[in-house]
């Protein structure tokens, strides 16, 4: 079942590098990571989403708490919760194509966010499955460069995660 | 205000952390530190002659005294060939902190001579690495390291210190720090009451229960509540090959060891049981074999300061996640108060199963009137030592030998790299014992494969006189990889022979020891007599035993714990 953990993690050199190691050491997938520094500079958030059976991912919940430098996290998809993902992708757009790519851009609630005239630059924000819906209808033969973010998650309602 | 280098830092910091003896090794980035070490004679190096040695003599140390082991190295090659040591703490626990100089930050990251990434490279096998980013922050980092290590789950600890962060004429203010505080790392200082009542209930409705312990009872300092919680409920306890020493292999509740190869006795008696307490123990492969067929008829109460080895590899009925000394002390209360007893005649008829068991196999070999059995020298070294000595092995069939007739009353006694099973381990780890503990005796059991991979420290203890003895139990071959070979691949004995051994007797005489042959039966008791005589010498004893030797009982792979081999003919 797939995952997304939040990890908040003291900010410091080598501690993302622990997080990833431990996912290789111990053979746990990564799917997607995400991490930046918090409004607290001295702590980073870092999203990982993952795949594995109830065993597998209560051992990752585990070792990640057992790296020194992890200081709390949470299974976001244990309760309910939002996930987003911001994609960039770059469109050949000519022609008739150009008024037919600008449409399903809007219906997907995307921004063409720089114009040639051959391209279009398409940002789009969203789950995970939305941004594969989006590729998919505008067809892969258009697409020329694809840049995801991978998921940044937060819980819903007043659960927080902090220090 | 006190103005001091980062180097003379460093050695300040290990003297007000109190330690007395570093291992080690000097090189180029280490020279600060060497010369600080130099300058001062509260904290004394000892050199070894291969960095490998340096870690398991820090290793041997920690494990007899329960304290974590320092070493010393410099970047590059010294660091790397620190890895085995390391990696052996980290898979036992053990507490430990590794210093490594490093190339100037400067230069980091230009592929300077002997630069390597000793932070990446170490990171996957210990509990935590440090980097040295500024000179002042070294007291900090030191007491860090050492609180690590020392603290919830043991482990080693790395410390990578540049070279220009020891600067001899760059002085900062020496503060070292009473106490340290992470955020980020608080180990549990008790059990859940809630969890710890059930999991009485439990143990006290148990009609066929067993205590099972691992090495997390002796690094915990628990064997006295493990003891007593034993004694209370009267129930049978066996335990795991890193927790030998936990309970008093004399005592009749002691059912010996488990696993691959354990006892008959316990791994039937784990097998059949309804209740399994686990305490400090993680389900290693070597205990449960296959986890599918694992105790189908048990529930199990898992108490481990790690939360991480519950129910990673067997499910845990009752977790207990905190301190082994501290969740029994609290478990004995309650099992005193309880208004509930154990069922008398459950538990009889469980004792008499358990008889039963331990008359149908118990411990045995087949004697032979002309050529040595190793476990009768094991026997015999137990007799003339009165089980009291410290015993490191090295890995293999000696090492099981050892462990199945060496009993073992005490805890911290029994010294072997049992998670990773390093060859090369035990006479280094015999050294560390021996400088610490010089009144006692040490003997390093090991064969002439093991002994092999770390016998340049003969040297060190000529250099500061450790008279270790050392039992190499020579069969001419790597026993283990050949009794594997004997089973699984019919008898295709690749690469598991000896050829060109060297006459150790020379060799050991060359270091300025004394080396005793054996090699008639007769020989064996007093020549081992001779030997243990000579207080101050390191004996190096080369005894031929039987080439054809297995070590049994044997699980059989794949099978549940009571699917073992009993003998070459014998399976159950």
């Amino acid at each position: 079942m797939r995952r997304i953990i939040s990890v908040l993690l003291e900010n410091e050199p080598g501690a993302l590098s622990r997080v990833v190691g431990l996912f290789s050491q111990r053979n746990y997938n990564i799917e997607t990571l995400t991490v930046a520094p918090t409004e607290d500079e001295t702590l980073s958030r870092l999203t990982v989403t993952t795949t594995g059976s109830d065993k597998v991912i209560e051992q990752i919940t585990k070792q990640l708490n057992k790296l020194i430098e992890v200081v709390k996290l949470v299974d976001l998809t244990e309760g309910a919760h939002i996930e987003r993902e911001l994609m960039l992708v770059k469109l050949k757009a000519s022609g008739a194509q150009r008024a037919e790519i600008k449409r399903t851009v809007d219906i997907f609630r995307g921004q063409i966010v720089d114009v040639t005239s051959t391209v279009y630059t398409v940002q789009l924000a969203g789950n995970s499955d939305k941004l594969d819906a989006f590729i998919q209808a505008v067809g892969t033969t258009g697409v020329l460069e694809v840049v995801r973010s991978g998921v940044s998650g937060i819980a819903r309602g007043e659960k927080v995660l902090s220090l | 205000m006190e103005l001091l280098s980062g180097a003379d830092m460093l050695i300040r910091s290990l003297q007000d952390e109190g330690i007395e003896y570093i291992y080690g090794y000097p090189g180029g980035a280490a020279l600060h530190i060497y010369d600080a070490l130099f300058r001062q004679d509260k904290v004394k190096h000892i050199l070894v002659r291969h960095e490998q040695a340096a870690v398991h003599m820090a290793d041997g140390y920690a494990r007899a005294s329960g304290k974590p082991g320092t070493v010393l190295v410099t970047s590059g090659p010294g660091a790397t060939n620190t890895i085995t040591g390391i990696a052996t703490a980290f898979m036992d626990s053990i507490p430990m902190v590794v210093l490594c100089g490093q190339v100037a930050s400067t230069l980091i990251g230009e592929d300077a001579f002997q630069e390597t990434d000793m932070i990446g490279v170490s990171r996957p096998v210990v509990k935590h690495n440090l980097s040295v980013r500024h000179p002042e922050e070294i007291p900090e980092i030191i007491r860090k390291a050492y609180y690590i290590a020392s603290t919830g789950r043991p482990g080693p600890v790395v410390v990578d210190i540049p070279k220009d962060m020891t600067t001899p004429n760059e002085r900062y203010e020496y503060v070292f720090p009473k106490k340290i505080k992470l955020r980020s790392y608080n180990p549990a200082v008790r059990g859940h009451t809630g969890q710890i009542r059930k999991a009485v209930d439990m143990l006290l409705a148990a009609r066929r229960p067993i205590i099972y312990a691992g090495g997390g009872v002796i690094l915990g300092k628990a064997t006295e509540q493990l003891t007593e919680l034993t004694r209370t409920l009267g129930y049978p306890i066996t335990n795991t090959l890193m927790g030998i020493g936990c309970y008093p292999a004399s005592d009749e509740q002691h059912l010996g060891w488990l696993g691959m190869h354990g006892t008959y006795e316990s791994n039937m008696a784990m097998h059949h049981s309804d209740l399994i307490l686990a305490v400090g123990a993680r389900f290693d492969d070597r205990v449960t074999n296959a986890t599918e067929k694992f105790c189908p008829g048990a529930r199990i109460i898992h108490i481990d300061i790690d939360p991480a080895s519950i129910s990673k590899t067997v499910e845990a009925d009752v977790p207990i996640v905190g301190p082994v000394d501290a969740v029994l002390r609290e478990m004995i209360g309650m099992v005193k108060e309880a208004k509930q007893k154990p069922d008398a005649d459950a538990l009889k008829a469980w004792w008499k199963q358990i008889d039963d068991w331990r008359a149908f196999h118990g411990m045995r070999y087949e004697t032979s009137d002309d050529v040595i059995k190793p476990q009768e020298v094991i026997e015999m070294l137990h007799r003339l030592t009165n089980g009291e000595a410290y015993v490191t092995t090295d890995v293999g069939q000696h090492q099981m030998f050892a462990a199945q007739y060496y009993k073992f009353d005490r805890p911290n006694r029994w010294i072997n790299s049992g998670g990773l099973g390093t060859m090369g381990f035990g006479l280094p780890a015999a050294m560390g014992v021996k400088l610490n503990y010089p009144e006692d005796e040490v003997l390093c059991i090991t064969g002439e494969g093991s002994i092999q991979m770390n016998i340049q420290e003969l040297s060190t203890c000529s250099q500061y006189d450790l008279p270790v003895k050392i039992i190499n139990l020579n069969n001419q071959a790597l026993g283990m990889v050949k009794q594997w070979q004997d089973m699984n691949y019919e008898s295709r004995h690749s690469q598991s022979y000896m050829e060109s051994l060297p006459d150790f007797i020379k060799l050991a005489e060359a270091y300025g020891h004394v080396g005793i042959r054996i090699d008639r039966k007769e020989d064996l008791e007093p020549k081992l007599r001779e030997a243990l005589a000579m207080k101050d010498k390191l004996v190096f004893l080369d005894i031929y035993v039987d080439r054809f030797e297995h070590v049994y009982p044997m699980q059989v792979a794949r099978g549940s714990m009571k699917d073992m081999w009993l003998s070459k003919t014998e399976r159950v």
